[in-house]
């Protein structure tokens, strides 16, 4: 018995030497970033994996000193950093167990990732308990920092109102007789407050048109859509909006095409960036193609040198052209880096939340003004085209492309995103 | 004997985990949180086991008493730890003992698939269900005592411990009833025991009420650890199929076996997710297949033949 | 009039779909009285199998219509390759021990084969959209419909007829009855038990493979698609009786059509309506609607 218990008190005093030990703090030349996104299911793929390239791309780049100005210095305040890569499958709430492992025993000093608004939403209260700077890549609810102040979690790209008041208003100046207009979204946070944003924001500017009242709401990840193509075809709605993306997203892309969807309707998709990419010929003319903001195929050609830089670096490297989830870690990785510049290598989370907090800095692509949320959410401008195949070069291209302001498709800060756009979009500025 | 060494360990064991806890670093309180949590539902299987019966579907009641403590956080804003974790013991418990009707009626096979039909109708409603979170769930507050807020995890680890404890010696003195006993005694000839005077049928659904009343616990502590609940974590079938595969780990034999063999496999799903992201599946389906093949009465038959195989069986 | 012949055709694509995948795991089960739950990885690789080699045989400019050989080929080759590794090398030496044990150690075998497909085809998706596309779309009931989703109502009809007449027009069906009904008379009226298992395993493995192979052309094939699978094809042989193919065809129909209704009528309810199904049939004939008559074990 005593022998036992004995055994049973050692056991338990040696593994918490262990962790102790794990536990001292190191030197501060180098860095650990942990980096959330899909490895594994249907969404790693086209989604998940560019997002992890982008993110290490410009790590890399970073340590070695190699961003274009004025990220030409080595390092993170100095520091190299590393990446620990990290599958953000599973739910959420394996999500929140593995968050408190990265910080409580692997110890990681930033988080910067997620793509999944479930599990931002669930990550963001456990990040603020745990007092960790933490950093949203590319998850979309607007819920995250309409629900709650925070003061360690940001995000450094604009969230699904901007892509949805964008898309209505794009939609509006481009397909003016559109009369009547059905959804095909995932049944999570993100699908839902895509749809909600979208159809808001047409019955203000297009009260003329009809939401059909059989919108469709499949499970993530379903991946078989021919009956809700079937239904949506016999709707008589001439507009089809979703906000799928990854795996589902190019499947119904496929399904939808073999049966001549976009063909007779108006596809609207929200974050359809990646599979203009992806899929090359297969991918229909004519659709009304987003990527989250001013991301992927809608500013390859913005002449700037960070965005060449990007561009021509990801293609060496990886042998495509970069699409918004790369951009968007790419972005998220150089928030951290001027955090860190700002506030040094050993700063505490404090310190390196306060550095973020409200400022406006010039990424790849564009100029990410942290403006909302109390200076966590960032505002950007955001943009949509419409794809067509361009046979000569076996390529896809988006012609038509037009950007919105941030001050035009974000609500004011301290505003809801929902009660915005029900009381008319007051004081956007277009 | 046999029965009163168990009580006496599982006292003295908890009085070191308890202090131990004060000194351990949080993430080590987190496995013991988690596992304890997830023990609590694995002793119930335990139970369902010895007579022969495994669910393929207790997360079912494991689920219901996750999104009770979810709900009642939600909607009503109660925070207190023990309502919660009463919340979801009933709920599971009354939903149990109203399926435990039809459930008393099957067996082998029979009996593991029904209860895994009946988790995927949870699941699909849960799911497609707005207003119960579909897909995101919920984030849970922290739980509060008596209406003081604690600082850290501390407190709910120990309160953790404490119900894993009261949990493991009332099922442990349970199984000393007669009617606990007709466990194995069922496993082995039903009409045998019918000819008794025993209603193998009556055995039985006690022991499945049981069985969800635990499996709510757990769900609630779960809950509570985590601070998050989702379908995908706590009702869909994987889920049933991870309650099932801690129950063979850690093996039928002793009332403390569920408790080693949660804390293995929390260790186990850290270890294997920080090495091999890609991989660990295949480390925790391998993990399985092992023991099924090499050591069928789980670990607790290690710990027996390790600490001498004393008299008891 | 057209909303009806749609919902009609949808669901029976659905149901054909559900009853391809189906069939094998109520065969197995029947048979052997394994509820086979790496199933849903039979499924899975031959999705991956038949894509990947339709991406690798249009890339070498052979004709795209060898993409339906291909497709029945996938099938057999991982049917019998996996059914036959996994019989053999795992499930056989475990016909003594509990069947609710055999189940588990499936479960264990289906995460294990998720991440092996993830480390031999590795995360990005594969497309094999060319026999879809060879065959076309016509218009019908007022919407487009692709000819390759239509022609899977007749790959299941085949399925059904094949297994109909295997069972009750061969010498094979009537020694596969005998062991379904008591497996120890089987063999001591020497049938070669063993043998019947194999080869029973092997076939649902193939049908099971096959689901996945015809279906790949019309989805992305990526990680993680047997996960549903299971729980779909778990609920059709849950309404139609474990262990019956009638039962199968019963529920595949029953859940595809309500479905696609549901889809139409009422979107909301399209994932509840499938369980839902399943949690009536549980409670007013918890053993299915078609299950074959157990006898009560002493």
């Amino acid at each position: 018995m005593t022998n036992k218990l004995l055994k049973g008190a050692l056991g338990f005093a040696a593994v918490s030497a262990v962790a102790l030990a794990g536990g001292i703090a190191h030197a501060k030349d180098t860095i650990t970033i942990a980096v959330p996104s899909f490895l594994t299911g249907g969404a790693a793929g086209p989604f998940g994996i560019p997002a992890m390239n982008g993110a290490k791309m410009v790590t890399d780049a970073i340590n070695a000193g190699k961003l274009p100005a004025p990220y030409n210095t080595k390092g993170f305040g100095g520091a190299t950093a590393s990446v620990i890569p990290l599958d953000e499958g599973g739910g959420a709430t394996k999500q929140v167990a593995e968050y408190r492992n990265l910080v409580e025993k692997r110890n990681v000093d930033a988080i910067v990732g997620y793509i999944s608004s479930g599990n931002c939403q669930a990550l963001a209260p456990v990040a603020e308990e745990l007092k960790q700077f933490t950093i949203f890549a590319t998850c979309g609810t607007p819920r995250i920092f309409e629900e709650a102040a925070r003061k360690y979690v940001f995000r450094t790209m604009g969230h699904a109102t901007a892509d949805n008041v964008a898309a209505a208003m794009y939609v509006k100046e481009k397909f003016p007789d559109m009369k009547g207009y059905t959804g095909i979204n995932q049944n999570y946070a993100w699908g839902q407050d895509s749809w909600r944003d979208f159809d808001l924001t047409l019955q203000q500017i297009m009260p003329n048109t009809k939401a059909s009242d059989k919108t469709q709401f499949p499970k993530i990840f379903a991946g078989q859509y021919g009956s809700e193509i079937s239904a949506m075809s016999l709707d008589k709605a001439d507009l089809i909006h979703t906000s799928f993306w990854g795996g589902d997203l190019e499947a119904f892309i496929f399904q939808g095409n073999a049966r001549g969807l976009f063909k007779k309707k108006i596809g609207v998709f929200t974050v359809g960036g990646t599979a203009a990419y992806r899929l090359g010929k297969k991918l229909p003319n004519g659709l009304v193609l987003g990527a989250r903001g001013p991301y992927g195929i809608l500013v390859k050609d913005r002449p700037s040198a960070l965005n060449q830089w990007f561009i021509n670096t990801y293609k060496d490297i990886y042998g495509i052209y970069p699409s918004g989830p790369a951009y968007q870690y790419g972005q998220a990785i150089l928030a951290a880096k001027i955090a860190y510049d700002k506030a040094g290598s050993d700063a505490s989370n404090e310190q390196l939340a306060n550095a973020l907090r409200g400022i406006t800095f010039e990424s790849f692509s564009t100029t990410v003004e942290m403006t909302l949320g109390g200076g966590h959410q960032a505002a950007t401008e955001n943009g949509y085209g419409i794809t067509e195949y361009d046979s000569e070069n076996g390529e896809n291209v988006v012609k038509d492309v037009k950007f919105y302001p941030a001050s035009c498709v974000l609500p004011p800060e301290g505003q809801n995103s929902v009660d915005w756009i029900k009381g008319g979009m007051k004081g956007a500025k277009c | 004997m046999f029965n009163d060494r168990t009580a006496k360990f599982l006292l003295l064991a908890a009085l070191v985990i308890c202090v131990g806890g004060a000194f351990a670093p949080n993430w080590i309180v987190n496995q013991f949180m988690f596992g304890f949590s997830r023990a609590l539902a694995i002793l119930g299987l335990m139970v369902l086991w010895r007579t022969g019966l495994v669910s393929f579907g207790h997360a079912f009641y494991f689920g219901l008493g996750a999104y009770a403590v979810a709900i009642l956080d939600s909607k009503l804003g109660v925070s207190d730890v023990f309502l919660r974790l009463l919340a979801g013991a009933v709920v599971a418990g009354v939903a149990g003992f109203l399926i435990g009707f039809i459930m008393r009626n099957y067996r082998d096979i029979f009996f593991a698939m029904l209860n895994t039909a009946i988790s995927m109708v949870l699941f699909g409603i849960v799911v497609k269900t707005e207003s119960l979170g579909s897909t995101d769930g919920f984030a849970i507050s922290a739980s509060t005592i008596f209406g003081l807020a604690p600082e850290t995890k501390y407190p709910l680890f120990v309160i953790i411990t404490l119900v894993g404890l009261t949990a493991a010696l009332a099922v442990n003195f349970y199984l000393k009833t007669t009617f606990g006993k007709l466990t194995t005694a069922i496993r082995d000839n039903e009409i045998r025991v019918e000819y008794l005077g025993f209603s193998v049928a009556h055995a039985i659904h006690l022991k499945y009420t049981i069985s969800t009343i635990l499996a709510g616990g757990a769900g609630a502590l779960m809950a509570m650890s985590l601070g998050q609940v989702d379908p995908e974590s706590m009702i869909n079938w994987t889920v049933s199929g991870e309650l099932v595969f801690v129950t063979i780990l850690s093996g039928p034999g002793n009332v403390i076996a569920p408790f080693i063999g949660s804390l293995v496999f929390e260790v186990l799903r850290t270890y294997a997710f920080e090495l091999a992201p890609q991989a660990w599946q295949l480390i925790m389906g391998a993990t399985f297949l092992t023991i099924i093949f090499f050591l069928p009465g789980g670990i607790w038959s290690l710990i027996e033949k390790l600490g001498g195989k004393k008299n008891e069986k | 009039m057209e909303a009806a012949l749609t919902i009609l055709l949808d669901g029976l694509q659905f149901s054909s779909y559900l009853f391809i995948v189906s069939a094998g795991l109520t065969i197995i089960f029947g048979v052997m009285k394994i509820l086979n739950v790496a199933h849903g990885s039979f499924y899975a690789w031959g999705a991956y199998t038949a894509a990947f080699f339709i991406g690798k045989f249009s890339d070498m400019g052979l004709p795209d219509a060898l993409g339906f050989l291909i497709i029945v080929a996938a099938a057999i080759v991982v049917g019998v390759i996996l059914g036959f590794i996994i019989e053999q090398g795992i499930l056989k030496h475990m016909y003594e021990r509990d069947e609710v044990l055999i189940v588990l150690a499936t479960f264990g075998l289906f995460l294990v084969l998720e991440d092996i497909i993830l480390i031999a085809f590795g995360t990005d998706p594969y497309f094999a959209y060319q026999p879809m596309a060879l065959l076309d779309s016509v218009e019908l009931g007022g919407i487009t419909r692709d000819v390759y989703g239509m022609t899977l109502i007749g790959v299941a009809a085949v399925v059904a007829v094949g297994c109909w007449w295997l069972l009750n027009k061969t010498k094979w069906g009537t020694l596969l009855k005998a062991v379904i009904f008591d497996r120890e008379m089987g063999i001591s009226m020497g049938i070669n038990v063993p043998l019947v298992y194999t080869l029973t395993f092997i076939g649902g493995a193939i049908l099971g493979g096959l689901g996945g192979a015809y279906i790949a052309p019309t989805i992305s094939v990526a990680p993680g698609l047997g996960t549903e699978v299971i729980v779909l094809s778990f609920a059709v042989v849950v309404v139609g009786g474990m262990g019956s193919i009638a039962g199968a065809a019963i529920g595949s129909l029953i859940i595809g059509i309500l479905r696609a209704i549901a889809v139409h009528e009422l979107p909301q309810v399209e994932l509840f309506v499938v369980f839902a199904v399943m949690a009536i049939v549980l409670v007013f004939r918890p053993e299915g609607l078609f299950a074959p008559a157990k006898p009560r074990k002493i």
